[in-house]
């Protein structure tokens, strides 16, 4: 692996906002976060203060607000799930559009897309200005235990290698004319699990005894 | 599915985390015991493998599919300590790197997508191979039920934590119905490609399952003679 590798996420930057401390943005991002999610709901006007603040941020990052709004598709699911809680929630009814609806299961909803939008855009940000291994070592300046860094470390290393080999044995069975299309299918499906398990657990002996091969003693040299 | 940030309050969030933190304490002591000096190798690439095969879509109907939540499986393939050590790891991954599950939710997705689900789908499994017969072929069977089993079990932690710290007046009985409802189809589906998946582990490397040592230690030395070809 030559060169260093971003991660699907990173957008390559200078911004002071990737030239920061990972650290520091992790402490920031957990921070910022943990107030966001202690607003009570109801008050609106502080999540435009949230939402600014978080703005502000990405501008001075120069990373394209299309670059992150494309990547927000993982919060989708709990749109839904907020754009549900009216109707089920209970407590007095009121109108909203034309609805009678859950006055607290409206409120509820609408917080809870609030915090879950601001958390996908601030995790987002911290994905696409941190380069993993100055993440890894800004956990360690946090007194993450180093054992747990070399764990994440050497996940985010093999990352792609496993991804990969998990994509070329699609490739190879859809090549031979499979598709999975029903749950009939699930056993060939399974095979590939299964294949792709001991490739990954005897990739990982094969590390441990080259690391061995190099003087590895539990921890990692700097 | 990762819980997001939001939908539990600040204190049951915090609380969560610590607790959640305490058991990546411990685990990561007792992981030791299960690999000593191989652990961040092999747990790294566990972790990696977990999270590949998680964007394995295993179809249902009409254009729907899932994937694996892994806990259970990952218990039975290499020890309910180095799992979930490597279910804990690939929820921080995707919360710092991939924006996947809230940073202030991460201490509740690493508790019950990870450490109930792992808890359960082990001790479960642990429980049916005490009752089946010792062999290799019963294995799966356990690992399958004890996938089952996990996943409305981490359902009805979830409507726990909810009652704690929900964020919206949503009655409980409904929400539990509800819950342990798709849960249990979704846990249908998790034993069965769980079953499936540790049989074709066993079938080709059945010293790497963890969960079978037990049964590979007990069993002996066969002598097969067959007549030799005239």
């Amino acid at each position: 692996m030559g060169g260093p590798h971003g991660h699907q996420l990173h957008f390559h930057g200078h911004s002071p906002v990737h030239r920061a401390p990972a650290h520091l943005k992790v402490l920031a991002l957990l921070a910022f976060m943990l107030v966001v999610v202690a607003t009570p709901r109801g008050w609106y006007p502080l999540y435009g203060v949230h939402l600014a603040v978080l703005l502000a941020v990405i501008v001075l990052s120069r990373v394209p607000p299309a670059y992150l709004v494309k990547r927000m598709v993982v919060e989708i699911p709990f749109v839904f799930f907020a754009i549900l809680l009216p109707f089920v929630a209970t407590g007095p009814r009121t109108e909203f559009l034309g609805l009678t609806v859950s006055e607290s299961g409206l409120h509820a909803g609408a917080a809870l897309l609030a915090k879950a939008t601001l958390g996908v855009l601030a995790s987002l940000a911290l994905a696409a200005t941190t380069e993993p291994q100055d993440l890894l070592a800004g956990l360690a300046r946090l007194r993450m235990p180093a054992l747990l860094v070399q764990i994440m470390g050497f996940m985010v290393r093999y990352l792609e290698v496993v991804t990969d080999e998990l994509r070329r044995m699609r490739i190879a069975r859809e090549s031979r004319g499979f598709t999975a299309r029903n749950p009939r299918h699930w056993p060939i499906l399974a095979r590939s699990f299964g294949a792709l398990f001991i490739r990954s657990f005897e990739r990982g002996e094969r590390v441990h005894l080259a690391m061995l091969s190099r003087g590895y003693t539990g921890k990692m040299p700097t | 599915m990762h819980v997001p940030d939001g939908f539990l309050d600040a204190p049951t969030s915090v609380a969560t985390g610590v607790v959640a933190a305490g058991v990546v304490a411990t685990s990561l002591r007792k992981a030791r015991a299960e690999l000593d000096d191989r652990t961040a190798p092999l747990a790294g690439l566990v972790a990696a493998f977990i999270f590949a095969t998680q964007m394995l879509n295993f179809p249902v109907a009409g254009g729907t599919s899932g994937h694996l939540m892994g806990g259970a499986i990952a218990a039975v393939l290499v020890g309910p300590w180095t799992g979930l050590l490597a279910t804990a790891v690939v929820f921080l991954v995707q919360s710092l790197l991939f924006a996947d599950g809230g940073i202030t939710a991460l201490g509740t997705n690493v508790l019950l997508m990870g450490a109930v689900t792992v808890a359960v789908g082990w001790g479960v499994f642990r429980a049916v191979q005490t009752v089946l017969p010792k062999t290799t072929a019963m294995v799966p069977i356990a690992a399958g039920i004890g996938a089952f089993a996990s996943v409305p079990v981490a359902s009805v932690a979830f409507v726990g934590l909810y009652a704690v710290g929900g964020t919206a007046d949503i009655p409980l009985d409904n929400l539990t119905t509800a819950m342990v409802g798709v849960h249990l189809l979704i846990g249908v589906g998790e034993g069965i490609i769980t079953f499936l998946a540790v049989g074709s582990v066993i079938a080709v490397r059945p010293d790497l399952v963890h969960g079978a040592r037990r049964v590979l230690e007990a069993r002996e030395l066969e002598v097969r003679t067959t007549r030799a070809a005239a």
